[in-house]
């Protein structure tokens, strides 16, 4: 990987990270509608495996909640996510569905639905459909440690195995779900091990290592386009706040938080850089300013928007 | 005897069934150590112990099947969905396990699931919805939604002791509103499943209704008795079976009918009321049945497309006038 694109990833893990703590700001200033489900310290994982995708074959990712570095890095802007939050007319999904549910076909990316598990079957079938139609396209989808114990996930996950479809699923094993930890959700360490049961492999990788989120998913993407089918890939990271704004985490040990503090993925990569002597601390400070000043301009962007009308409700249900 | 919120109440009825029947179980997603979502079943695993209050998976299909299973060993299992919504992710389990299990083999399925319903707090196309219709073409199963804390606690405890499966809808919206507050006994009562109640007499016109959707009533009744009009009002509680007599006794007495619900309007609870009205009482009827709903859309997110979608109070006024012009 070249610099200028280690320094991309920087771009995006930064963007990630203000634009989340913009929106903690917001919410407490009582301007968010709904809630706030940050991925504080999960950055790497979604930065580093949507980094993997080729925008070039129309490749497709469809992210969680808690997967805003990927919707950034097939090119979502700021002031989209803003209006969404702030349900603003210029929100992409014209307020109708929230925070990060919206869909860019032509980008790359397919919002979430709140249900959990649905979305790996939807994949399914969009790289299914890409490949009846002669495209190389690859298809990424997130699932948390938690929404692997949905039946939505394991039909699907059969399902890709046996179409061989070209897809790559990041489980993000980031400790609970919701107030509930992994011991309570599966009798397995490692959530690779579902995708024994299907006959997929699986790789594990340090969700908080940027570079090696990348490269993983960078194997897993060539195989799947290669024709050699569906990848698992378990990111090993932490949920550092909790659930959503409401919930305070106080059923998370406290030295659990501090262990993984140490471990923050956007400090960690800042000092591999440095330390790796592929970028000086101006060229670093000069991304933060480009970032700033593009949050800043994008939500004031934002703020000036009107709210919707009633009657919008109406119109969208049927073609 | 001190008043409590809804939840409060649905707190108390379920703690109160817990400790009188040891069958009496609670399972779902972080009911235990948590407490629930919503905190409805905060302390419960203190006081009941892990084996009666059980974090689940996220596995809403095996939550209902155990529960069913259970059920037909002479348990009295009460399933948590974190919300409502998420019940469509144990759809065959409901339809086709529970529904079907006392007509096909004899065997009752006296199961209580339980969970938040409702929109109004811009929870967006999937915490917002209300799910009743999706159930109502499905004989064997019944539908709760109290709309008062008094009632919520009494219909709880009816819902566990009763020997079909209940789905019970707790509207989000209620669950702490303070205005709603009740002085609720503390002693072992019930509120029958099938029994509608007034809350308010009225002779030109009668808006049944049930959940949220009572008090957006109540609010259009008041402003309409300054105009000189006297609205009744007709809380179903029990969505299915809902309570024939009480419906039809309202349309003797005052001959137009509104009806008013929450949920989305093709296909829902109003059209089913209106059928009955007309099999029933049709020569009663001085106008025809007006339903009031929210319309046929998903629930929107933004603040200004969800005030739309739902019933508001203008809604309500303007259909009762004309109602009682026609
Ligand atoms: C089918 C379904 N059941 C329940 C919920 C409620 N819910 C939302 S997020 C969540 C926890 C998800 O945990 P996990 O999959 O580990 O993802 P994380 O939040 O940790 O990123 C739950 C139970 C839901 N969205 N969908």
């Amino acid at each position: 990987m070249n610099k200028e694109q280690q320094l991309e990833i920087y771009y995006y893990l930064h963007l990630t990270r203000t634009l989340e703590d913009k929106l903690e700001n917001l919410l407490k200033q009582g301007k968010i509608i709904g809630g706030l489900f940050r991925s504080l310290g999960q950055e790497a994982t979604a930065v580093g495996s949507a980094y993997a995708l080729d925008k070039n074959h129309n490749d497709m990712v469809s992210p969680l909640t808690r997967d805003m570095g990927a919707m950034m890095v097939m090119g979502a802007q700021p002031r989209e996510v803003f209006s969404s939050y702030l349900a603003r007319t210029t929100s992409p999904n014209q307020g109708r569905d929230q925070n990060l549910h919206f869909t860019d076909l032509q980008r790359g990316f397919i919002g979430t639905v709140s249900p959990l598990g649905t979305m790996i079957a939807v994949m399914n079938g969009v790289v299914m459909g890409a490949r009846m139609q002669g495209k190389q396209t690859v298809g990424m989808v997130y699932i948390g440690d938690g929404a692997t114990s949905t039946g939505a996930f394991h039909e699907a996950l059969n399902f890709a195995a046996v179409q061989n479809l070209p897809l790559v699923i990041v489980a993000e094993h980031n400790g609970f779900a919701y107030s509930t930890p992994t011991a309570k959700q599966m009798r397995i360490q490692n959530l690779a091990d579902r995708a024994q049961a299907y006959g997929m492999p699986s790789e594990i990788v340090d969700g908080n290592d940027v570079l090696a989120v990348y490269e993983v998913a960078r194997r897993a993407v060539d195989r799947a386009r290669e024709g050699g089918g569906p990848t698992m890939i378990e990111a090993k990271t932490f949920r550092m706040r909790g659930h959503a704004a409401h919930d305070n985490q106080s059923y998370v040990a406290k030295e659990l938080l501090d262990e993984w503090r140490k471990k923050d993925p956007l400090e960690n990569y800042e000092r591999q850089l440095l330390e790796s002597n592929v970028a000086i601390t101006d060229e670093l400070e000069a991304i933060r300013n480009r970032v700033e000043a593009l949050l800043g301009e994008d939500l004031a962007w934002t703020e000036s928007q009107p709210t919707f009308k009633g009657e919008d409700a109406v119109a969208g249900v049927y073609a | 005897m001190a008043a409590i919120t809804l939840l409060e109440a649905v707190k108390q009825g379920l703690w109160e069934e817990m400790e009188r029947d040891k069958n009496v179980f609670i399972l779902g997603e972080d009911v235990g150590e948590y407490g629930g979502a919503f905190k409805v079943t905060d302390g419960f695993l203190k006081q009941f112990g892990a084996d009666r209050v059980i974090d689940t998976p996220i596995s809403e299909s095996a939550i209902v099947g155990a529960a069913c299973g259970a059920a037909m060993m002479g348990l009295r299992p009460v399933a948590e969905m974190q919300f409502i919504d998420f019940i469509s992710c144990c759809f065959d389990m409901l339809t086709n396990y529970a529904a079907k299990s006392r007509y096909r083999q004899g065997i009752g399925i006296p199961m209580v699931v339980r969970g938040p319903c409702g929109g109004g707090v811009h929870g967006g196309p999937f915490h917002s919805q209300n799910v009743e219709a999706f159930f109502l073409n499905t004989p064997g199963l019944k539908m709760v939604e109290p709309s008062t804390p008094y009632d919520a606690k009494g219909l709880i405890k009816a819902a566990i002791r009763d020997d079909d499966p209940v789905l019970f809808f707790e509207h989000k919206l209620l669950y702490r509103n303070p205005k709603i507050k009740q002085e609720v006994p503390d002693d072992d009562y019930l509120v029958p499943i099938g029994k509608a109640a007034t809350r308010r007499e009225g002779r030109d016109l009668s808006i049944i209704t049930y959940g949220a959707m009572v008090y957006t009533a109540l609010d259009a009744a008041a402003a309409l008795a300054k105009e000189g009009i006297e609205a009744e009002i007709v809380d179903l509680r029990t969505l299915a079976p809902f309570d024939r007599e009480a419906v039809c006794e309202t349309v003797k007495k005052t001959s137009k009918i509104m009806i008013l619900h929450e949920a989305t309007r093709t296909g829902g609870m109003a059209g089913e009321l209106t059928a009955v009205i007309n099999e029933e009482v049709f020569e009663y009827l001085d106008a025809p049945v007006v339903r009031v709903t929210s319309i046929d859309t998903p629930v929107p997110y933004a603040p200004p497309l969800e005030e739309f979608f739902l019933p508001q109070v203008e809604d309500v006024l303007k259909a009762a006038r004309a109602l009682v012009k026609y």
